[in-house]
Formats: C-alpha cells, sequence, structure tokens
C-alpha cells in the first residue's frame, strides 16, 4: 500500500483547512495505519512529528538497511551521560510510520516537540541526577496520550472510556478507534472525531496538571507556524490525540515566544539506540506504556484476519514446544473468541478474547502454556538493530571517562595490573572491571594473586581487543553509564537465572561490582530460588558463598542488610532440611553431605559474627548445634556424618570429652557394621581437620579406637581397611608418627595420663623421664652449642627405638617446643 | 423425533421429577429456588437467544454473577469469582462445544454447572452422576427388560440416558465427576460431542442432537491421574478451571459461614470469637497452596495436599468441637493446630520438612503468632 503514488489531495475525504492535524495513540497500530492512509491521501509536503528537534539530523538514518525497531531515540546531556530521555519507536508507532512515509516520497520530516536541551536542563534542575535510566521528567516524552501517565495527571483516555462507560481505556481505545481505522471510508474521519472528543475533554480539564504542555504545545505551535510560512498549508502534524485541540487553538506569537522566555539550556546529544520488546512492555517499567508490543506488531502486519492468523501463530509455537495443538483447536479457538467478543459487546475479538479462547481451547485451562504464549508472543522478544553509523552511545562516553578519570587506558597490548583495594583509586578500578565483566565486556579477566592472597588484593589480566567497542554498543541497551547498566544487566540476569548457585554467585559479584541498587532484586530472587529449592545440597553450596559475600561487604563498606536477612533464612532452611536429607544416603553421597555439614558449619560461624547485633544472633549457632546434636545421635544418618557432628560439637565446647568418648564407644561397640563405624572415625577424625592431634591427645579417644580396631573380625578388616587407610594417611607424618607411637606403648595407667595431661603440657607421653632418650638428644645438642663432637648422634639407637624413628621423635620435640 | 420418558428408570433422577413439590424437598433445583430471578431476566432480555435456550448469553452470564436489572430486580450472585470465567463458559456452551470444568475440590464446579444448565434450558436435572461403576447405559441408553422380552426391541423398551433425552430436547446435560467415569465409558461421548447423534443399533435408528443441545463435565483437578480423559475427548471440550478464592477476606468469610452452619447442624455448643483463629488457619492454608506469604515476600514450598477451603472449614470445625467439650469454651491455638497438621502432612517425609520450614521462616518470625508456632511445635515434635 506504500508503493502506489499519493491519491491526489482531498480524493478520498474531506479535510478542513491548515495543517493536516493527526493525533495519534502512541504505540497503536491502529493510528499506524489510520496515519499512513491519511499520508497517502493528504500528500502533505512536510510531516511534522512530536520529538526532540535535535533529532532532524537523524532522520534519515531511519531509512538506513540496518536500521530495525525496535529503536529509541535517546537524548543525553552530553557531560553527564546519565540524565537521559528515551522516545521509543516501534515498527507500529505511527511517529514511524509516519518517518518511514516522508523517507520514501522524498518528503521533509522534522520533530517539533519542545528542545531535549530544554527538557533535560529542567530535569537537572529539578530532581537529583538519579540513577541512569531514570527517564526523569522527560521520561514521558511522548506526552499525554499515553495511558500510563503519572497518577498525578488525568489520563485523558480513561476519562473518555469512562465517559462511555467502559472500565478499561485500553479496550476502550482499541474499540472506538484501533480496530474501527481500517473500516472507515473517509482516512481523516477518525482524526477529526478523536479531535472533538479530546477537545471536550480539554475544555472540561485544562491542561490537567500537565503545566509542563502549555509550553511544548507553545513550541509546536510556533514550529507549525514556520513550517506553514514554508510549505503553505501542505502540513501534516503527528502527536499524541491529547495536544491536538491546542495545536489548532489560535495563540498570538508574542504570547508562545514569552511562554518560551528564559527556558534553561543543556548541551545535549541524541542518537539511536536499539529498542526491545520488553522494554516496550509496561512490565519492565520503561513506561512506553505498551503492555503486547508483540500483539500490537502483529495487529499492525496482518494484511488481515488478524484473529486467525494469531490463533496460527500460537498453535505454532504450542507445536513447537510439544502441546498436541490441531487446526481444529485453532477453528475452534477462533470461535470462541468470535463469539465472546459478541457476548461482550465488542466489534472484534481483542487481546483479551483471544487469551480466554487460547486458555480454554489449547491450553485445557492451564495457564502455565499460556505464559510461553504471553512471554513469546504477546510481549515478543523483538531485539531493534541500529546502524553503525549512528552516533556513539552514551555508554561509550561514560566508560571513556571513568577510564579518564581512572588512569586505566585500554591498550591492546596484554598486561597485568595488581590492585590495593584499601586505595580509593584501586577500588575504583575494580569495580569498573567487575561492572564491565557483569556487562559482557571482558576487557579484564581476574588472574590469580601472585603472593599475597588477602582479600584487599585483587590481579587483572588487561587487554582491549576492538570488538569490545561493539560490545559497548550492544550494552547500551542496559543503561547510559557503566553503573546503571551493569544494575540492569545483572537485574535481569538474576531474574533469568535457572540454579540457586549461579544467582549466589551473582549477588558475590554485584558486591565485587559495587551495585547496591541491583542488591535488592538479587536477593529476591535469591530468596526465591532458596525457598522452591528441596535439595539441601544446593542450598548448602549456596549458604558459604552468601556468607563470604556478607563479610566481603563489610571489608568493603557496603550494606549489607539485606544479605544477613537471606543469609540467615538460607542458613534456617539448612536447618530444618538437613536432618531428613542425610537418611538412607550411599557412602559417596554420605561423603558429599559431610563436605555441605562442613561448608555449614563455616558459614555458620562467620554467620553468627557478621549478625552479632541481632537479637537472635546467638540462635543462628545454638539452633546450628541442636541440628547437629540430632545428627550425631541418629542412627539413620550415615556414620561419616554422625562422625563430623560429634567432632564440631566437641570442638565447638558443646559437648563434654566424656559424651563425646561415650558416643564414641557406641559407636564402635561390637553392635556396629564395622563399616560403619569405619566411616564414623572418618568422619570424627579424618581428613585435614586436626583429628590425629585430637587422638594424640587424648588418650581415651585412641584407646577406644584402638581397642575396636584389635576387636575387627578378620573377614570385615579388609572391608574396612581402605577407608581406615584414608582417614590416617591424611594426618602429617608427624602425628602418624606420634600415634605410631603411643600405640606402641600402650595404654598408660588412666590416672598417670590425666597427670601428664594437665602437667607438662604434652599429653600422651609417659610420666616419667626417659633418660635413655634424653640422652640421645644430649650429642645434637652439644653440637648445636659446640660443646662435643658429632659423630655422637649418628649412633646412638636411644631407647631401644630405631634410628631414624628416633631422629624423627626428636626432630618432631624440636618443632612442638616452641 | 420424540423419546418417551421411563419413570422407572434408575439411571436417571428424572423420576423424581414432578413427584417432589419444589417447597418439600430438602434441597431444591436451582431453577425453582431462583424461578422468580430467571423468569424476571427471561422478561427483560431483549438481547438475540440461541435456539432453545431461555436467556440470552449474556443474561445467563448476570444470573450467574449477579447485577440489578433495569426495573430494579436484584440479580444474587450465585458464583463470587473472575467475570472472565463465566463469560467463557457460557460463550463455550452457546458455540456448541462442550463444555469442561476443571478444579480442585471445593471450588463450585458443580454448582457453577447446575446454575448455567437451569440458566441455560431450565432443567438441571439431566445429570450423569460419574462414578467408577457408571456403565454405559448410564450415558447412551439402557433397556427396559420386561418391555424387551414381551415385545422385542422397539423404542417403548429404550430407556434413555439423561444425555440421550438432552439429545432429542435440545437440552443441556450435566456430568457430574467425568475423570472418574472409566474410559472406556468416556469415550462414548466422542460420538456425541462431535458427530452429535446418538446410533441405535439394535433398532436401526439414531437420536440426532437439536439445537441447544450441550454438555457440561465437571472434573477434579487432583484426580487427572485416574481416568486422564484421551485426547480424542478432551478435544472437544473447552476447558475452564475455576480458581480457589482469590482474596483471603473472601476465603475467612466462606469458611466462617460454613463453619456456623455445620456447628448449628452438629448441636456444637456455640464459640464465640473464633474469627481471629479462622483467619489464621485461612492463612496458613492459603500460604502454604499458593506457595508465597501474604506480604508477597518469601516464597514456599507447597505440601502435596490440597488445603482446599472445604479442608480449612473441616479444621475449623473440628477445632470448634475440641474447644467445646474439652477446652475453655474459646477456639485457641492449640485447638487447630493438630488438625493443620494433618492436612498439611500428607506425605511424611517430604511435607513434614516443608511444615517445619514454614514454622521456622515465616510463623516463629510473625508478630502475634507466639501461641500458634508454640502449639504448632507441640503437636509437630
Amino acid at each position: 500500500m506504500s508503493a502506489g503514488p499519493p491519491a491526489p489531495e482531498g480524493g478520498a475525504g474531506v479535510r478542513g483547512p491548515g495543517p493536516l492535524l493527526l493525533g495519534v495513540r502512541h504505540h497503536g497500530p491502529g493510528s499506524a495505519r489510520a496515519v499512513r492512509a491519511a499520508l497517502e491521501a493528504a500528500a502533505p509536503r512536510v510531516v511534522l512529528i512530536e520529538g526532540p528537534p535535535e533529532a532532524d539530523a537523524l532522520v534519515p538514518l531511519a531509512a538506513d538497511k540496518d536500521m530495525r525497531p525496535p529503536v529509541a531515540l535517546l537524548a543525553h546531556v552530553t557531560d553527564e551521560p546519565g540524565h537521559s530521555a528515551f522516545w521509543p519507536l516501534a515498527e507500529f508507532s505511527p511517529e514511524w510510520v509516519a518517518i518511514q512515509w516522508a523517507l520514501e516520497h522524498g518528503v521533509t520530516a522534522r520533530f517539533i516537540d519542545l528542545p531535549a536541551a530544554h527538557t533535560l536542563a529542567r530535569g537537572t534542575e529539578e530532581t537529583d541526577p538519579g540513577p541512569g535510566e531514570d527517564p526523569g521528567p522527560a521520561g514521558d516524552p511522548g506526552g499525554a496520550g499515553r495511558p500510563d501517565a503519572a497518577a498525578v495527571r488525568i489520563d485523558p483516555l480513561a476519562v473518555l472510556a469512562e465517559t462511555a462507560g467502559h472500565d478499561d481505556p485500553e479496550r476502550w481505545w482499541e474499540d472506538v478507534v484501533e480496530h474501527r481505522a481500517g473500516a472507515a471510508r473517509d482516512p481523516f474521519a477518525p482524526f477529526a472525531v478523536l479531535e472533538e472528543a479530546m477537545g471536550s475533554l480539554r475544555e472540561a480539564y485544562g491542561v490537567g496538571g500537565h503545566d509542563r504542555d502549555l509550553v511544548r504545545e507553545a513550541y509546536m505551535r510556533l514550529q507549525i507556524r514556520a513550517a506553514q510560512r514554508e510549505f503553505g498549508d501542505d502540513v501534516a502534524v503527528v502527536c499524541g490525540a491529547w495536544h491536538v485541540p491546542a495545536l489548532r487553538r489560535r495563540a498570538t506569537v508574542g504570547a508562545d515566544r514569552a511562554l518560551l522566555k528564559g527556558l534553561p539550556r543543556a548541551k545535549v546529544q541524541l542518537t539511536w539506540v536499539p529498542w526491545t520488546h520488553r522494554r516496550l512492555s509496561r512490565v519492565s517499567g520503561y513506561g512506553a506504556g505498551v503492555d503486547s508490543p508483540g500483539w500490537y506488531g502483529h495487529l499492525f502486519s496482518a494484511p488481515d484476519r488478524p484473529v486467525e492468523r494469531w490463533m496460527t501463530k500460537v498453535a505454532r509455537l504450542l507445536r513447537d514446544e510439544d502441546r498436541g495443538v490441531s487446526s481444529a483447536h485453532v477453528i475452534e479457538a477462533v470461535r470462541l473468541a468470535g463469539t465472546l467478543a459478541a457476548m461482550r459487546g465488542r466489534p472484534l475479538p481483542g487481546l483479551g478474547e483471544t487469551t480466554d479462547a487460547v486458555r480454554a481451547v489449547m491450553c485445557e485451562g492451564s495457564d502455565v502454556p499460556l505464559e510461553l504464549v504471553h512471554d513469546r508472543l504477546v510481549v515478543g522478544e523483538v531485539l531493534g538493530e541500529v546502524p553503525e553509523s549512528a552516533p556513539a552511545v552514551p555508554l561509550q562516553r561514560d566508560l571513556a571517562q571513568s577510564q579518564r578519570r581512572l588512569r586505566l587506558k585500554p591498550e591492546a597490548l596484554e598486561r597485568e595490573i595488581e590492585l590495593d583495594l584499601r586505595k580509593e583509586t584501586d577500588a575504583a578500578r575494580s569495580t569498573l572491571l567487575h561492572r564491565l565483566r557483569l556487562l559482557g565486556i571482558a576487557w579484564g579477566e581476574p588472574a590469580a594473586s601472585r603472593g599475597s592472597t588477602g582479600t584487599f588484593r585483587e590481579t587483572w589480566r588487561l587487554r582491549w581487543e576492538p570488538e569490545l567497542s561493539v560490545r559497548v554498543a550492544e550494552a547500551g541497551v542496559w543503561g547510559t553509564t557503566v553503573l546503571a547498566a551493569a544494575t540492569a544487566k545483572a537485574e535481569s540476569d538474576a531474574v533469568g537465572a535457572p540454579a540457586l548457585a549461579e544467582v549466589t554467585a551473582l549477588a558475590e559479584r554485584c558486591l565485587l561490582a559495587g551495585l547496591p541498587d541491583a542488591l535488592p532484586v538479587v536477593m529476591r530472587v535469591l530468596a526465591d530460588r532458596a525457598a522452591l529449592d528441596a535439595d539441601v545440597g544446593h542450598l548448602a553450596q549456596a549458604l558459604p558463598a552468601l556468607v563470604r559475600s556478607l563479610r566481603y561487604g563489610d571489608v568493603r563498606g557496603t550494606d549489607t542488610r539485606a544479605l544477613a536477612g537471606v543469609a540467615a533464612g538460607l542458613a534456617e532452611r539448612v536447618f530444618v532440611g538437613l536432618p531428613p536429607a542425610c537418611a538412607a544416603l550411599d557412602g559417596d553421597a554420605a561423603e558429599e553431605m559431610r563436605g555441605h555439614v562442613d561448608a555449614v558449619h563455616g558459614a555458620v560461624g562467620l554467620l553468627g559474627e557478621a549478625t552479632v547485633g541481632d537479637a537472635g544472633s546467638g540462635g543462628v549457632r545454638g539452633r546450628w548445634h541442636s541440628v547437629l546434636g540430632v545428627l550425631a545421635v541418629r542412627d539413620t544418618v550415615p556414620g561419616v556424618v554422625r562422625g563430623r557432628a560429634v567432632r564440631l560439637l566437641l570442638d565447638e565446647g558443646e559437648l563434654a570429652q566424656e559424651e563425646a568418648a561415650r558416643l564414641m564407644g557406641l559407636v564402635l561397640s561390637p553392635g556396629t557394621e564395622p563399616a560403619d563405624a569405619a566411616a564414623w572415625i572418618e568422619g570424627f577424625v579424618g581428613g585435614g581437620s586436626g583429628g590425629g592431634m585430637l587422638l594424640v591427645h587424648d588418650e581415651r579417644l585412641l584407646a577406644l579406637v584402638d581397642a575396636w580396631l584389635t576387636g575387627v573380625p578378620a573377614e570385615a578388616f579388609t572391608d574396612v581397611l581402605p577407608l581406615l587407610r584414608r582417614t590416617f594417611s591424611a594426618y602429617e607424618t608427624g602425628v602418624r608418627r606420634t600415634l605410631g607411637e603411643l600405640v606402641r606403648r600402650g595404654p598408660a595407667p588412666r590416672t598417670h595420663a590425666e597427670v601428664t595431661g594437665s602437667g607438662s603440657g604434652m599429653p600422651g607421653f609417659a610420666p616419667d623421664l626417659d633418660t635413655g632418650r634424653a640422652d640421645a638428644v644430649l650429642p645434637l645438642l652439644s653440637l648445636l652449642l659446640g660443646l662435643g663432637d658429632p659423630a655422637g648422634t649418628e649412633d646412638d639407637p636411644g631407647g631401644g627405638t630405631g634410628a631414624a624413628a628416633g631422629t624423627d621423635t626428636r626432630n618432631d620435640l624440636a618443632r612442638v617446643a616452641p | 423425533m420424540s423419546v418417551s420418558v421411563e419413570p422407572t428408570s434408575v439411571d436417571t433422577p428424572a423420576g423424581e421429577r414432578g413427584e417432589s413439590r419444589p417447597g418439600e424437598a430438602l434441597r431444591p433445583h436451582a431453577e425453582h429456588a431462583f424461578a422468580a430471578e430467571l423468569a424476571a431476566l427471561a422478561a427483560q432480555d431483549d438481547r438475540p437467544r440461541p435456539e432453545r435456550w431461555l436467556l440470552s448469553p449474556w443474561a445467563v452470564a448476570t444470573y450467574l454473577l449477579g447485577g440489578t436489572l433495569p426495573d430494579g430486580t436484584v440479580i444474587t450472585p450465585k458464583y463470587v469469582g473472575p467475570r472472565r470465567i463465566v463469560e467463557v463458559a457460557v460463550t463455550t456452551l452457546a458455540t456448541d462445544r462442550a463444555l469442561l470444568l476443571l478444579g480442585v475440590p471445593g471450588t463450585a464446579k458443580t454448582w457453577v454447572s447446575e446454575h448455567l444448565a437451569a440458566a441455560v434450558s431450565g432443567d438441571s436435572t439431566l445429570l450423569v452422576q460419574g462414578t467408577a461403576g457408571t456403565p454405559e447405559e448410564a450415558i447412551r441408553y439402557g433397556w427396559n427388560y420386561a418391555q424387551l422380552l414381551a415385545h422385542g426391541p422397539s423404542r417403548d423398551a429404550l430407556v434413555p440416558s439423561p444425555v440421550m433425552r438432552a439429545m432429542a430436547e435440545g437440552m443441556t446435560a450435566r456430568v457430574e465427576e467425568l475423570t472418574r467415569v472409566p474410559a472406556d465409558v468416556q469415550d462414548s461421548l466422542i460420538t456425541i460431542l462431535s458427530e452429535k447423534t446418538l446410533p441405535i443399533p439394535e433398532l436401526g435408528q439414531e437420536v440426532q442432537a437439536v439445537r441447544g443441545f450441550n454438555l457440561i463435565a465437571t472434573a477434579n483437578d487432583r484426580d487427572r491421574g485416574v481416568n486422564e480423559l484421551s485426547s480424542a475427548l478432551r478435544r472437544r471440550f473447552n476447558t475452564v478451571v475455576l480458581p480457589l478464592p482469590e482474596s483471603a477476606d473472601a476465603e475467612v468469610d466462606i469458611v466462617s459461614r460454613r463453619v456456623d452452619q455445620i456447628g448449628r447442624s452438629l448441636d456444637l455448643p456455640s464459640v464465640p470469637d473464633g474469627v481471629d483463629e479462622i483467619r489464621r488457619v485461612v492463612t496458613v492454608f492459603r500460604e502454604l497452596r499458593d506457595g508465597i506469604t501474604s506480604d508477597g515476600r518469601t516464597k514456599l514450598k507447597s505440601p502435596s495436599g490440597t488445603l482446599s477451603t472445604a479442608e480449612a472449614i473441616s479444621v475449623v470445625t473440628n477445632g470448634l468441637a475440641l474447644a467445646a467439650h474439652f477446652g475453655d469454651g474459646v477456639l485457641r491455638a492449640s485447638d487447630v493446630a493438630a488438625g493443620i497438621l494433618g492436612a498439611v502432612v500428607r506425605d511424611p517425609a517430604a511435607d513434614r520438612v516443608i511444615w517445619q520450614e514454614y514454622l521456622e521462616a515465616v510463623v516463629r518470625e510473625r508478630d502475634g503468632w507466639k501461641d500458634f508456632y508454640r502449639a504448632c511445635r507441640e503437636v509437630s515434635a
């Protein structure tokens, strides 16, 4: 329909004198069609569009073959990229259609709204420069036609719809304008009717609290007058329907000029940026005011029978997802939608009717597949594209600024830098690099620190590749400053992350990147995922990372209260879930569970410190101890976990030595399977947890192990041997040696053991001085002191021990003594 | 085509018709109980009606959802819930597709289907109760064997099912608990719904559905596994899922009203001021059912039980009985705790963890719920 020559003027309808004013609903496909039809019929010589006039130079780019809507015009203050405003345009936006028509027919297209220089300057004066993508007062640049205008402003559509007896302004507009526009014979009629309605609205409500509109409309009137001087009456204006009566009104040039006098000015820059359907939709809060861009796009692009085509699309989508949807379903869904529309008194099925029909016929009443339809089709994941010749996005400027400020030049050559986070510049550098990493701009990669491993030190490997510039341009979708973009990206990543551990990692990265604004969202997602994750293992894995971030956040002075709350909640869930999760595990799973118990134990310790101010802070530890207590005595819990629990309680001082010995005695009594007992021992004293020293120090425990081991029947011994070997081979050589000594010497009389235990500080050794062995030290001592000949060390075995053993013992003593 | 009605049929409730006068029945049919409203609607309904419908679809929706007619007649709401659901249901009947009402027990499926049939056809008694033992005769036709032996197969010896009668007379038939019906019996509906005809091979005849015939089936969401509908049959239905009460207040209202009624019919001593405890029970049920706390901040795992409004009612009733007979006459947390535990923990392993998580993470922190927390801890330990 666009290829044909423009129809002769007045051929298809009657239009009044003066400029052709086309009042539209922003992002309304019906309006877009009507605008095209009206432009075809009127064939104006200039098209004036509501939008920032600074963008006039960017209009030709809209015809570029690499330009694909949805895109947005972005205006930002030159020195302050964070202060910006967007004018999003989709394929079905009337403004976009007008631009395209003008470009196709070689007609001048101009933007006539108040310059962004003024709107953004007002913003800097009146509001704090908030986070980057805050649209500020210019966030509704399209004007009042949008149905989600802020609450303080009246919504003209809502009033009109209410007057007509409809509760939903969107649906009313759809019924009255969008669905009927195509059917109207006269291309100007819908605009005339709308203008009349808006006219009476504005008579009743004045500017309706849109004070700024007066200024904007004055500017627009001046621009229209200028165009009229140039082109006569061959002027078409595409603007929000709300403005039409004001633009029609005759006002003196002087009065309009007076309104515009003394407006603040800022230096601004404009460019095209790619946009997405999702951001057009209301859900993401960007306020383009369209909650179903995919549906609107469909209405605009479908040549005919929109409902039938829509249902076919839905059926295809559901089929691709392996739901059996036949053509019969499509037929029935179309019928149901049509009948529903008739019953609700609507001219054509709208989104509501089609959705109800899809739910009842294709989705068997379930909302789950329906959500898929909503995501993929009603909103639709469409990403716009912008030609490379478009001016640089503000994110690039912001990045360049930060690079200059932090003296961190992008270089193609790879180099390593060491950052000391205690210094302000270095900390800022680290934050910047972390933010860029979040945005997928891999300029720096963290490397393992050489030397120091302190948390205040970071090592980065930097390398600027040319394609990173492209990445920066792409990341421009997320925001206008690195901070804002990283925040938005982190939030979106969190929502999309499938696994709990990923969200935890993200939380950690948010802290590293200094994104406090993203944390609430990440935390909420984290709490949700944690609540729904039934696997205690996942929770136990997530907890340490979280607690680590909590501690690390403290180092950087970040506010981590939200984090602490989530961590406490997570710990609570672990406490509840752990005992049942420990039942009926096989060997590998039990080993894994022991790892979880250790990890949680460490985390709880840190958590207890971190939340020490809380009223219930003692509670976290206390409850953990009671969980351990349950684990320690429950028979269904595998031995390795039980042993571990007893050990942790013993270390914490929650369990007396006697009690630990009693529990050990129970496990090591003949009634227990040897394999289970060996696992218990592994849990109790195994690994690198210093269990060997415990045995060295507590003869009672050692005696129990010793007695049990010698009592294991021969056939069972081979079964438990590998486990025992693993347990004891992990000990340090010295500890092993000492244990060997103790076992060889055999159990000492109990009373003596206790005496030495308190006396010499070396429990487990013979009560009396072994002069033979003491003498053996003397030669070495004399050697060190330069008193005698060194030969004596070599050939004195000392106390009947083997030569090597003797030396080792001395070494051991020498090591322990200081 | 007309089919004679056998008053002796055991399969159909048709026999009751005409014998019991509406005023004396323990529970009158919808079309009798609300006859005045239906008449008022019919009198003022000027919208187009599908053939053999007593009301226009719009009026049927008004009958179910309630409203005030132009002459001031007040139509009481029969169903409190989203308007959309009723509109889709009524529209489905108007498009001659069969309607399947799904929902957990206690979501007014049967109630809605009865009122739909009453408003559309003026007769809600063409009902087949689906059970595991429902025979094919209940859906197609049976024989009067005395007639059959005496006179041979004829139309007179035939005992029509409610569905057959509905087809012949252009009425709305109802099938309750469709998923409980054995699969082979379910499938006898396929021809009826797609070809709109019921062959009688013994007589070489058939009954063709006349315009106005339609069928409303109800099925339990949770029973999907019992006798899942074949996809061929499923395709013949538009499905509408009836949700649980949307707001806590509505549910508290429903629970307290029902509890009051039941309490009176069981002659329980009246217990004052139970509303707080009822609200608490409803809150717990809703939170666990929805998997999210009422403030929307914390997500929760949902246990395997239904936790329907009906169960909340029984928990409270039980608690009332405890309070009245063994307690001090005031409904307290300890009276409902055990009941709640029983309703929530259906699967001893998984549900218990969910319940304890809920207790520790949500109940313990909540202001004014200390007594409840303690009571629950006591019974859960």
